[in-house]
This record gives C-alpha cells, sequence and structure tokens, in this order.
C-alpha cells in the first residue's frame, strides 16, 4: 500500500529523466503508422459515399476491376455478415454487425465519407482512377443531424430495427434512440422541495473532432499460408488484432499485429477504420497494401466526440449546500449506436456529496460519422452543464465559488449515484490549492472575467501483461502491450528500474506486437502508467525474486537469507554468512550457468484504479468588438497519486486543457442543409495553436492511490472535463452573458454581448 | 424513491451479500433492484442474480463493473465478495 512517506524514498519515481523517445522523434527517425513501406506494396484507397443517408441499390466494380495497375477490389461482399452481438473490445462496448458496417457500408451508407469500397493498386494516381470507375446506384433518403431533431417520431429513421432499449414497455416502433440510462438516488422531488434556490438550463455542444495530428494509416501483409502481419498506428493494437480476425474470419494467432509510434490518438485511435479493409485488399491480391488518410477523409470519416443537448437542474440551500441535481443528458452516437451516455451520466455530478440525484441519458443516432471515444468521454459535455449550473448557484447565493464546491466536494468515503464508494481522492486537496494560488486572487483588467471549475474522470486498470529480459551484461529489456500516446515507456522505466535497483538508462522499452506478449489492453481510459506499470512491478518483482534464488544457490543459503538492496543481492545479516554483494549485473552474466536467463512476466488484470480530481482556473479577456475570447492565464490543478515522471503529467494536464480551450472557443463541424461537411481540415476546423494559448500553469497534488504500490492514479482524462465550463464561467463573469451553447465563438459571442447589459469595466 | 443509505445494516443482518442493480438493470427486472445473495465472489453473485432473473443474462455478460465495498472491479470474476458486503452493478467503465 502507497503512503506518501514511502514515496519519499524513491529514486527514480518522480524524477525528470530524459525521454526514451525523444532521439527518435526529434530527429525523424521515429517510424509512425505511414512511415514503413515494403516490397511489392500496393497502394490502396476509400471510396466513400457522397451522401449522408441513403439506400445501396446495386455496386458495379466492373470496370475498376478491369483496370491496368488494380490488383483488388473489395465491397460489403468480401465481408461476413456478422449478427448483433455486444461485446467489450476497444473503449466500449461495440456490437460487430455496427462495427462491420461502419468499416463498410453493406445496405446503406449513413453518413457522407461512410466507405463503399475499397480499391489496392500499383500506385495513387491509378487508385484514384479505379475509384472514379466503380459505379454506386443509391436511392437517396432523407438525413438528420441533430440530436434534438432525431429524437422527434417522425425523424428520418437510420435503423428500421432501432428499438429504444431501457424504457418500459418497449417502443411499439422503432426509432432512433438506441437506449436510454438512468441513474438515481434518494429523493429529487424532496430535493428540490428542500432547495431554497434552483437553477436549470438547457445546454448544447457540436461534435468535436479528437484531433490528432498523424491520420490514420497501416500497411497489412497477408501470406498465401492464411497467416497476416498489420502495422498500424493504434492505441491499442491487441484490440485491433480482436476486431480484424473477427471482421476477416481469422484466428487471432494468425494475425501479428504491431503498434507504430503513434502522433495522436486521445481515444479516437482505438476502433479500426482502414485496418480490415487493408487486410482484406491484401488477402485478394496477394501483396501488401499500405493505406493512409487524408485529413478530409479523417474529418468526413472517424469518429468525433459526440455533440449533446444536456439539461441540468440543481437546487442549493441558501447556506450552501446542494440538496438535489437533475440531469438529461441527449449526445449523438453518430451513424451507429455508442454515444458513451453512460459514463456521462454516471461522472456528472460525481465530484459532489449527493443524496438526491437523477441523471438520465439518452444515445440517439444521427447521419454523421460514428462517434469514438475522445478523452474522458462523455464527462467534458456533462461537467460543462454541470459546473456551469454551480456556478450560477454559487453567484445566486453570493457564495465564493471554491467554497461552495468544498461545501459539497466528495470525499473519501462518498459514495457516488452510481453506487461506488470514492476511496482517497484529492478534490478537497485540489480545491483548497486552487484558493491559496496566486492565480485566484490576481487582479483583474477590464473586459476580463476569471472562471473555476471541477472535474474527474474513473480510470481503469484492465489486462496488462510485461516481460522483463535480462541481458548477460546486465542490461535490460522491457515489453510491454501499451502503445506509448502519453509518455508511459518513461513512467514504466522508471518503476521497472525503482524495483531492479539499477540504473535507468540501462532499461530499454519496446512496446510487443500481438504475438510476443501476452494480451494487453488498449492505452486509454488513463490506464498505461497505472495498469502497465502494476504489471512491469510484478515483472520487475519476479526478477528480483530470481535474482535472489541465483545469490542464495552461488552462496549456498536459503533464499529467505538474502535481501534485495539497491540491485544488489547482500545477506540478510551476519548468520547468513559473510559474503560480498552481488550486483544485478554480477547475477546477469553467470546466469547461463547458475539456472539459465533470467525473464521476469507477469500478466495481471489490473483493479483498483484510482479516480483523478482536477480544479482549473482560468481568465479571459473579451474583445467586445469581435467577440473573440482570448485565454490570458490558465491554472490546471489535478490530484496524480504519484507523478513518476512530473513533466509528463504536466504535459497531460495542459494538453487537456488546451483541447478544452479549442472544444469551448471554437471547435465545431459545419455541416450544409445537405448533410456534407463543409469545414473538412484544420484551416476551416480551428483546434487552438501554441500562439492561441497562455503558458498553463500546472499545480500536481499527490494523494496517493493505495492500489499501486507508488501511488499512482491515471491523469491523461481528467484535464479535459474541466475546461469547458472554467471558460464559460470566465466569459459570464467578464460579460455577464451565460453561454449555455458552445463553441462561443466570436460570431455567437458577438451577438449575445450586443444584446446584453454591458457589466462595469473593472471589479 | 428508494434511499440506500441504510442498505449496508440491513446486509450485516441478513448475513448475506446485499446486491444492488443501477442503471438500467431493474427495469429488467420488474423493478426489483436488491438482492440478498449468499456467494463468495463476484461470478457467484452474477449466477445466482441470472438464476433469479434470466433476462439478466446477456447484459451481465456484456460488460459490467462490480463495486464491492465501494471498491470497482471490471473483469473480476473472482473478486472476493464477503458476506456482509454491498455490492453494485454498474455500467463498465471505458475512457479514452
Amino acid at each position: 500500500m502507497a503512503s506518501a512517506s514511502d514515496t519519499a524514498k524513491l529514486k527514480w519515481v518522480g524524477q525528470r529523466g530524459p525521454r526514451p523517445d525523444g532521439v527518435d522523434k526529434v530527429t525523424g527517425r521515429a517510424r509512425f503508422g505511414a512511415d514503413i513501406s515494403t516490397p511489392g506494396m500496393l497502394v490502396g484507397r476509400v471510396l466513400r459515399s457522397p451522401h449522408p443517408h441513403a439506400r445501396i441499390r446495386s455496386i458495379d466494380t466492373s470496370a475498376a476491376e478491369a483496370l491496368a495497375g488494380v490488383k483488388a477490389v473489395v465491397t460489403s461482399r468480401d465481408f461476413p455478415d456478422l449478427p448483433s452481438e455486444f461485446v467489450p473490445a476497444g473503449e466500449m462496448l461495440v456490437n460487430y454487425r455496427d462495427v462491420s458496417r461502419n468499416v463498410m457500408a453493406r445496405e446503406k451508407v449513413l453518413y457522407e465519407g461512410h466507405p463503399v469500397a475499397a480499391v489496392a493498386a500499383t500506385d495513387a494516381a491509378i487508385a484514384k482512377q479505379a475509384l472514379a470507375l466503380i459505379k454506386v446506384d443509391y436511392e437517396v433518403l432523407p438525413h438528420v443531424l441533430d440530436v434534438v431533431k432525431a429524437m422527434q417520431p417522425d425523424a428520418p429513421l437510420l435503423h428500421e430495427d432501432m428499438y429504444t432499449l431501457g424504457v418500459d414497455p418497449v417502443p411499439a416502433k422503432p426509432s432512433n434512440i438506441a437506449k436510454r440510462v438512468e441513474f438515481a438516488c434518494g429523493d429529487i422531488a424532496a430535493g428540490f422541495k428542500a432547495a431554497d434556490i434552483v437553477v436549470e438550463h438547457t445546454f448544447t455542444t457540436q461534435p468535436v473532432h479528437q484531433g490528432y495530428i498523424e491520420p490514420h494509416a497501416c500497411l497489412a501483409n497477408f501470406s498465401e499460408d492464411g497467416s497476416a502481419d498489420l502495422w498500424c498506428s493504434t492505441q491499442g493494437h491487441f484490440v485491433v488484432r480482436g476486431h480484424c480476425a473477427r471482421l476477416l474470419g481469422m484466428s487471432l494467432s494468425s494475425l501479428r499485429v504491431t503498434a507504430s509510434e503513434i502522433g495522436g490518438g486521445f481515444g479516437g485511435k482505438t476502433v479500426v477504420y482502414l485496418e480490415p479493409l487493408a487486410l482484406a485488399l491484401s488477402r485478394k491480391s496477394g501483396k501488401p497494401v499500405k493505406m493512409a488518410m487524408t485529413r478530409d477523409e479523417v474529418f468526413r470519416a472517424t469518429g468525433p466526440a459526440p455533440g449533446a443537448s444536456v439539461y441540468v437542474k440543481m437546487g442549493t440551500t441558501k447556506d450552501g449546500r446542494i440538496t438535489a441535481a437533475q440531469g438529461e443528458l441527449c449526445y449523438q452516437a453518430g451513424a451507429f449506436q455508442g454515444a458513451p451516455i453512460q459514463p456521462g451520466a454516471m461522472c456528472a455530478f460525481a465530484p459532489y456529496d449527493l443524496e438526491n440525484v437523477q441523471s438520465v441519458g439518452y444515445d440517439v443516432v444521427v447521419n454523421r460519422p460514428k462517434a469514438a471515444a475522445y478523452r474522458a468521454p462523455g464527462g467534458p459535455i456533462a461537467e460543462f452543464a454541470v459546473e456551469s449550473v454551480i456556478d450560477e448557484m454559487a453567484k445566486t447565493i453570493g457564495m465564493d465559488p471554491i467554497e461552495f464546491r468544498l461545501k459539497n466536494a466528495a470525499k473519501e468515503g462518498t459514495r457516488a449515484v452510481y453506487g461506488a464508494k470514492f476511496g482517497p481522492i484529492g478534490l478537497v486537496e485540489g480545491l483548497q490549492a486552487a484558493r491559496a494560488h496566486p492565480h485566484y486572487t490576481a487582479p483583474l483588467g477590464p473586459n476580463q472575467g476569471r472562471g473555476i471549475a471541477a472535474g474527474f474522470w474513473f480510470n481503469i486498470g484492465g489486462e496488462s501483461c510485461a516481460n522483463i529480459n535480462v541481458g548477460e551484461d546486465g542490461t535490460v529489456t522491457l515489453m510491454v502491450g501499451t502503445p506509448d500516446i502519453g509518455g508511459s515507456r518513461a513512467s514504466l522505466c522508471q518503476q521497472a528500474a525503482e524495483v531492479l535497483g539499477i540504473e535507468l538508462h540501462k532499461i530499454r522499452p519496446l512496446i510487443a506486437d500481438t504475438s510476443s506478449l501476452g494480451y494487453t489492453f488498449l492505452t486509454g481510459g488513463s490506464r498505461a502508467t497505472f495498469a502497465s506499470g502494476m504489471a512491469v512491478i510484478e515483472a520487475a518483482d519476479d526478477v528480483v525474486r530470481q535474482m535472489r534464488e541465483r545469490a542464495a544457490k552461488v552462496w549456498e543459503i536459503p533464499v529467505e537469507a538474502v535481501t534485495w538492496e539497491d540491485g544488489m543481492a547482500k545477506p540478510a545479516g551476519s548468520n547468513a554468512g559473510e559474503f560480498e554483494p552481488l550486483s544485478f549485473a554480477d547475477i546477469a552474466k553467470m546466469a547461463g550457468k547458475s539456472g539459465g536467463p533470467l525473464v521476469g512476466k507477469a500478466a495481471i488484470n489490473a483493479q483498483g484504479a484510482g479516480p483523478s480530481f482536477g480544479v482549473h482556473m482560468v481568465d479571459v479577456e473579451l474583445d467586445r468588438g469581435t467577440g473573440k475570447v482570448s485565454v490570458i492565464r490558465y491554472t490546471v490543478i489535478q490530484d496524480a497519486g504519484k507523478a513518476v515522471h512530473p513533466s509528463y503529467v504536466e504535459g497531460q494536464m495542459q494538453g487537456g486543457a488546451v483541447q478544452g480551450i479549442g472544444w469551448a472557443l471554437n471547435e465545431e463541424y459545419i455541416y450544409g442543409e445537405d448533410g456534407k461537411l463543409q469545414n473538412a481540415g484544420f484551416l476551416d476546423y480551428r483546434i487552438p495553436v501554441c500562439s492561441d494559448v497562455p503558458m498553463i500553469d500546472t499545480v500536481i497534488i499527490e494523494v496517493p492511490n493505495p492500489s499501486h504500490r507508488y501511488g499512482v492514479r491515471g491523469v491523461g482524462e481528467t484535464p479535459i472535463v474541466p475546461p469547458m465550463a472554467a471558460i464559460a464561467n470566465a466569459v459570464e463573469n467578464a460579460s455577464g452573458v451565460r453561454f449555455t451553447a458552445l463553441p462561443m465563438s466570436p460570431p455567437r459571442v458577438l451577438k449575445a454581448i450586443t444584446g446584453a447589459a454591458l457589466p462595469d469595466a473593472a471589479e | 424513491m428508494r434511499r440506500i443509505g441504510n442498505a449496508h445494516a440491513r446486509a450485516t443482518r441478513s448475513g448475506m451479500a446485499r446486491v444492488f442493480l443501477t442503471g438500467n438493470l431493474k427495469q429488467l427486472t420488474g423493478g426489483a433492484a436488491e438482492f440478498d445473495i449468499d456467494a463468495h465472489d463476484v461470478r457467484a453473485v452474477l449466477r445466482a442474480l441470472v438464476k433469479l432473473h434470466p433476462v439478466l443474462e446477456p447484459h451481465l455478460e456484456e460488460g459490467i463493473a462490480v463495486a464491492i465495498d465501494g471498491e470497482i472491479f471490471q473483469d473480476a470474476w473472482f473478486a472476493e465478495v464477503r458476506a456482509d458486503s454491498e455490492v453494485h452493478i454498474m455500467p463498465r467503465i471505458a475512457g479514452g
């Protein structure tokens, strides 16, 4: 069990060493998804629907197949028609019937950009030409893009067999509402009755893309013996293996997947798009096939975070005790069900110790690309609404926003609406740190405002394997299965070094392919440093045990009489005998003669992930002439449990905040009346760049997670949860206008403030 | 709406684990959301629930998480459940 005093004695955990992937990334040597080539490889391209909703009457690929240079063409006919079956795979439960249809349309196309065919040709120009020769006969159907409109009984229907789950009685007619979920405790009516003040609003958010800089890319190479190799940019190559094997009717052991370096994922690379197509094309052509998306394709055809309509109503007493909290979250799932309504409904009110709660969610399909996970999926949208209402309640009763949150904060022992009780958590510490931070009391100038918001994410553990191979020279290869999307190679090496007692530079990390290591769940849910870390610690413990056994044999004493300290085997006391310590390298050198190679292994299903709470403070300045909101100061305070490599933790905090800033102020998909995306590129889909944001200050709180030896909590997702509310609260403070719709882009802000009474310039 | 604040006291008196269904699962059981179950681990709890309400089976296989006395377990069939445990069946937790 981790405690603050234990972690104070650490040598490697908590240090800011050089990153193991740094040299390759800055020199360009690092190989990302599109950086691998192989002799004889073909170029794969996808034909995508020009319509947001249409029935496919027929597809004629004959002309494309006859084109010189074309080696294979695939459509849905080349994939098995999988039955409806929910399995826990990827970040959310998936239905393979839906997965197969999202990868390649079958009866209908459900969004502009939906794949309908794919070709493999000897070069890109021929592939492009071949796509133009494929004739698809569409019956265009009405489409619906908005979540509220999609829920209406007369909305265009995407799936004729979708009957809403979670309602009683089961509806007689199909609709676009896939599911209703509800979490409740206490007596909501009594709670509102007890309130002196009730605040309620409906909030709307737009879909936003994860914005990873590296588009999806892969290389598939199918052998005539039925086995295949796949190289791809992914957050989870074992999950890719599972999906592709299912979609292509292969055994798991016949498919080896290697994860490339990854240029961002944020949850969006936990699913498959090109990989099954590349494998199918490779199998059909007998050649390796490489595929890479353009940025346009990334926007039109890969999963964003859902847009939403969220109603929140909360009540408080005049002295600041929240008496009731009610929410109704309607999330767009995109073309297939699976919006993150459950986590959204679960975490909406979780930061607060509440007796009376009702949280309802609706999973609604619309004619947009299928939503994919995006950093704390479901959480940011819910917290935007809840933290905005909390801010308004505090203001209404004249209470400091931090004091209001402290009065209601969840603590160790607080039971959330979904039933779990929190263990030790750092929300109170975070709020206290925010209150004590100089940012909180810094003076504001004209047209400036300050906002506060809190948030959290559950974090997860999961299946994780690790191998430690000890070389004869005492250096070590550390093999793990979680692709490194945020510095986990560094943090895992540090944890290994701590247990083994050797110098950090003697450990070389490797992300093993799916044939070289046991099943490891994907990198997501803020789990890599925590769960892979627990596996690494166990594997390192295994090595240490073997080291002690070898020393015991050499000294001819019981293994219980051998201790391990600072990377050395030592006799436990004078009774054990007078022996010179044996170092890690000494024992490694004699491994072959003393019993064989030294390999440490671990295969676990890590439990006990500790939630991470964060508090954000932001100052904005409003340009009343243009409506532009500039972020002029930003502070992120977050509980990391134990920051293994503080620079990486700070990077996660800053990165999440920046993504939240974009979500709050500018990012949205713009569709025309024809259901076609108009801003499928970074020029017009405006994510923040360095010049848009100030230096983001960070404060790391450490309330150890007792389940992890060093107290680690995942940190990657929490920092995207508070920013939208923090910024909306700051804009309200600056302008007197409460924005309930995102993004707060200049045209919207200008329109709102020119119609509102102007507050005094400086307080 | 049912309060769950005193459930732990009830669990202690009955000598069996007190199991709660959260989210949508209770709609499948006609509203029954609390059960006294004699089980030593998560797998036994789930099997007992399915025996009582067979309609739950595919949902309990779909991917749920279990909070045992507040601590969350996912995919942990053999996580210990004691006679006085409070067990909440909740949706699987993910991330991005």
